[in-house]
């Protein structure tokens, strides 16, 4: 049986389960509907032109997790900012971990998706704005038809969350192969604050592959700074469907640290629906081996006066592979947009590529829209300059390196998770620098 | 200290550098004088060993060792110090930060544990405030948004920082004023003492007026046409080079 069919005979067991009155019925019958219509998606497809799933669906993968299993907090502490404190929502296996979480619901919610689907008080609040914002490709539509647990953050109106809240999803190996889909909801309210770090994690060598989706809805004035740190187990594979709509005079901003795992694809977008709305979509991947990441970024002009900043970096050593393609999309309405996109790269072995396409739709006249591309190698005068200073070669390089992901790193605005952002990057790329950036 | 004998190097096959011949001893200064283009910046950096250029002929050795195949940062950790003409800007690395690395790395290739934080810390309060330098200026980027005499005075900073045994200057009082000039000589002749070297590449007499050199080459076409002492850098000043030109016909 292929995975496709797997799937859609265990959403049969599935439905028998759901309550028919829910209002997400019909919405899960009209996803796995478009899923199994569409199925995967393959190389034919534009957007997945230089991404294949082949060999990601081979593996038979259990859909849900038959044996509970629980970790212990001392093994997995390395993975939280335990430096400060924070909000934390954790799964194991997909399902949600009260021991290891620390969720809240005194004055905004920070609570579990399960809970929201299921509870009166959330029905309305789900029924504005689940599925409201994802589009209806099949991957998501996977997702949604299957929706179970996840993380489900309201905050309200005027309120500025004190401290980050952390999204962890951990798998344990328990399955040989274990196929997660956490939905999460996150609804920002009226001139709120929050930030947000989103983390996978696998804590074996089985085969995880995780299909994501997070909605975020942004009202006007809101805040919303989020991070995500890919740095899982080369066994691991993530299929990221992250969508972001934004009121007017919002400001949304997603970094997404790219360095570990077998296979990501990262489908980031972006919808402006009112004014002066600022979006700011940041990226450093830095890759080894076999490793492939694939960056799929929309951003969607549709209202005026509205900005958006992209300025994804990516590193890539042996066979590693990249895919950057980013597009924008101004509307006729959307007049005033300054839409600014780059996309830097440093091929540090031959054997690695690169492909990056940017992609402009531009149907209004009054718009400032700029893009840049680069791919390249080390420049030869930078490096022999750190080096006749007497730093070697290798340290010459991981200089150059903190060099050109800089721009993307300055711009994090929790100290502690740049530091550790740091750490990462300088264990990734093999040196230890006397100081920290 | 420093013997280049007969050097030839230059790119894809074409030599910039036409068989030069120069002695520095220690406790010596010595001036580089030349049009644009005749290959000055092209021999500080084959001394400073950019890998970039190929030498074809002639050899080069430091304290009597023949330094041709060695690292940049081999020769860096020597004792050669080479001031950009152009440095170059890295973001993201405070100029804190690089002098550290740089320091502790030439330390770390002698064996040597790193300089305690205080001790390091202490040396760039002393060379900073020697080159008038602001402190809120050691936090910020490397070069980053520098101006021309900013990226100079922090090029002398590093040298005094290094306390290297050969210093190449390369148009160093380029993009200078008047005081700025003074002080980064002022730099170079606090490092000065019997047992290291200056090298000082310039198109003006002006620095020369406070770097004394004991000797002056003319380089033309890759090769010194002449060498004298510093009333040589007077009479450039004066007549320019194509006396000099005419000379050699
Ligand atoms: N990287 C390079 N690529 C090509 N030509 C070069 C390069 N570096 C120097 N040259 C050439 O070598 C000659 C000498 O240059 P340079 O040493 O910079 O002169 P100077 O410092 O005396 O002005 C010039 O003709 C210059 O164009
Ligand atoms: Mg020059």
């Amino acid at each position: 049986m292929s995975f496709k069919d797997k799937l859609l005979s265990s959403y049969i067991g599935l439905e028998d389960y759901l309550e028919f009155d829910s209002p997400l019925h019909d919405v899960r019958n009209n996803a796995i509907k478009i899923f199994e219509e569409k199925g995967f998606p393959t190389k034919k497809d534009e957007e997945w032109k230089y991404t294949s799933l082949n060999a990601l669906l081979k593996p038979d993968y259990s859909v849900y997790s038959t044996k509970e299993r629980n970790v212990e907090l001392k093994n997995v502490r390395k993975y939280f900012l335990h430096e400060i404190d924070t909000y934390k929502l954790v799964f194991v296996d997909g399902v949600y971990s009260s021991f290891l979480s620390e969720t809240t619901h005194d004055t905004l919610d920070v609570c579990l998706m399960s809970a929201a689907l299921n509870k009166s008080k959330y029905k309305a609040v789900i029924e504005a704005y689940f599925n409201k914002a994802a589009k209806s490709d099949s991957l998501t539509a996977l997702n949604t038809a299957f929706t179970k647990e996840g993380a489900y953050i309201h905050i309200p109106a005027h309120k500025e969350v004190e401290k980050p809240i952390e999204i962890i999803n951990f798998s344990t190996g328990n399955e040989a192969a274990m196929f997660l889909q956490p939905r999460n909801l996150i609804v920002v309210g009226e001139n709120a604050h929050v930030q947000i770090i989103e983390r996978h994690q696998s804590l074996s060598s089985n085969a995880v592959l995780t299909n994501s989706v997070t909605e975020i809805f942004a009202e006007k004035r809101a805040y919303v700074d989020y991070y995500k740190i890919q740095n899982d187990e080369a066994s691991a594979s993530l299929i990221d469907n992250t969508y972001i709509s934004q009121q007017r005079d919002t400001v949304c901003r997603v970094h997404t640290f790219a360095f570990g795992g077998n296979l990501v694809r990262n489908n980031l977008n972006f919808y402006q629906k009112g004014e002066n709305c600022d979006s700011t979509l940041k990226g450093v991947t830095i890759l080894e081996g076999k490793q492939h990441v694939d960056h799929n970024t929309l951003v969607h002009h549709i209202a005026p006066n509205c900005e958006s900043h992209q300025d994804y970096k990516g590193l890539f050593a042996e066979s590693s592979t990249g895919v950057f393609n980013g597009k924008i999309i101004v509307e006729k309405d959307a007049q005033k947009t300054d839409a600014f996109q780059q996309n830097n790269n440093i091929l540090i072995d031959d054997k690695a590529t690169i492909n990056a396409k940017p992609q402009l739709e531009i149907f209004a006249d009054d718009v400032k829209c700029s893009h840049g591309c680069t791919i390249g190698q080390f420049d030869e005068e930078a490096l022999f300059y750190l080096r006749s200073r007497g730093i070697g070669l290798k340290e010459a390089r991981a200089l150059l390196m903190y060099a050109f992901a800089n721009t993307v790193l300055e711009s994090v605005k929790i100290p502690e998770l740049k530091t550790r952002i740091n750490k990462l990057i300088a264990n990734k790329i093999g040196v230890s620098l006397g100081f920290e950036l | 200290m420093l013997k280049i004998k007969d050097l030839h190097a230059g790119l894809d096959g074409k030599d910039i550098l036409q068989g030069i011949n120069l002695e520095v001893k220690a406790g010596e200064v010595h001036a580089i004088m030349g049009p644009n283009g005749s290959g000055k910046s092209t021999l500080a950096s084959v001394v400073a060993g950019k890998e970039e250029f190929d030498v074809t002929r002639g050899y080069i050795t430091f304290e009597n060792h023949d330094i041709s195949e060695l690292d940049p940062e081999e020769r860096a950790h020597k004792g050669i110090f080479l001031s950009f003409q152009y440095p170059v800007e890295i973001p993201g690395v405070s100029v804190t930060n690089f002098i550290k690395t740089a320091i502790n790395e030439t330390r770390k290739s002698k064996g040597q544990a790193d300089m305690p934080a205080s001790e390091m810390l202490k040396m760039i309060k002393e060379k900073a405030d020697m080159l008038e330098i602001d402190r809120k200026f050691l936090s910020r980027s490397l070069n980053e948004g520098f101006s021309g005499g900013e990226k100079k005075r922090n090029e002398i900073f590093q040298m005094a920082m290094l306390d290297p045994k050969l210093a190449i200057l390369d148009e160093t009082d380029s993009g200078l004023d008047i005081d700025a000039l003074k002080v980064v000589a002022k730099g170079v002749n606090k490092l000065k003492s019997d047992d290291n070297a200056v090298i000082v590449i310039t198109h003006y007499q002006r620095l020369l007026d406070y770097i004394i050199p004991d000797f002056v080459h003319v380089i033309m076409d890759g090769k010194i046409v002449k060498s004298g002492t510093k009333e040589l850098a007077y009479e450039l000043e004066e007549k320019g080079y194509d006396w000099i030109k005419e000379e050699l016909v």
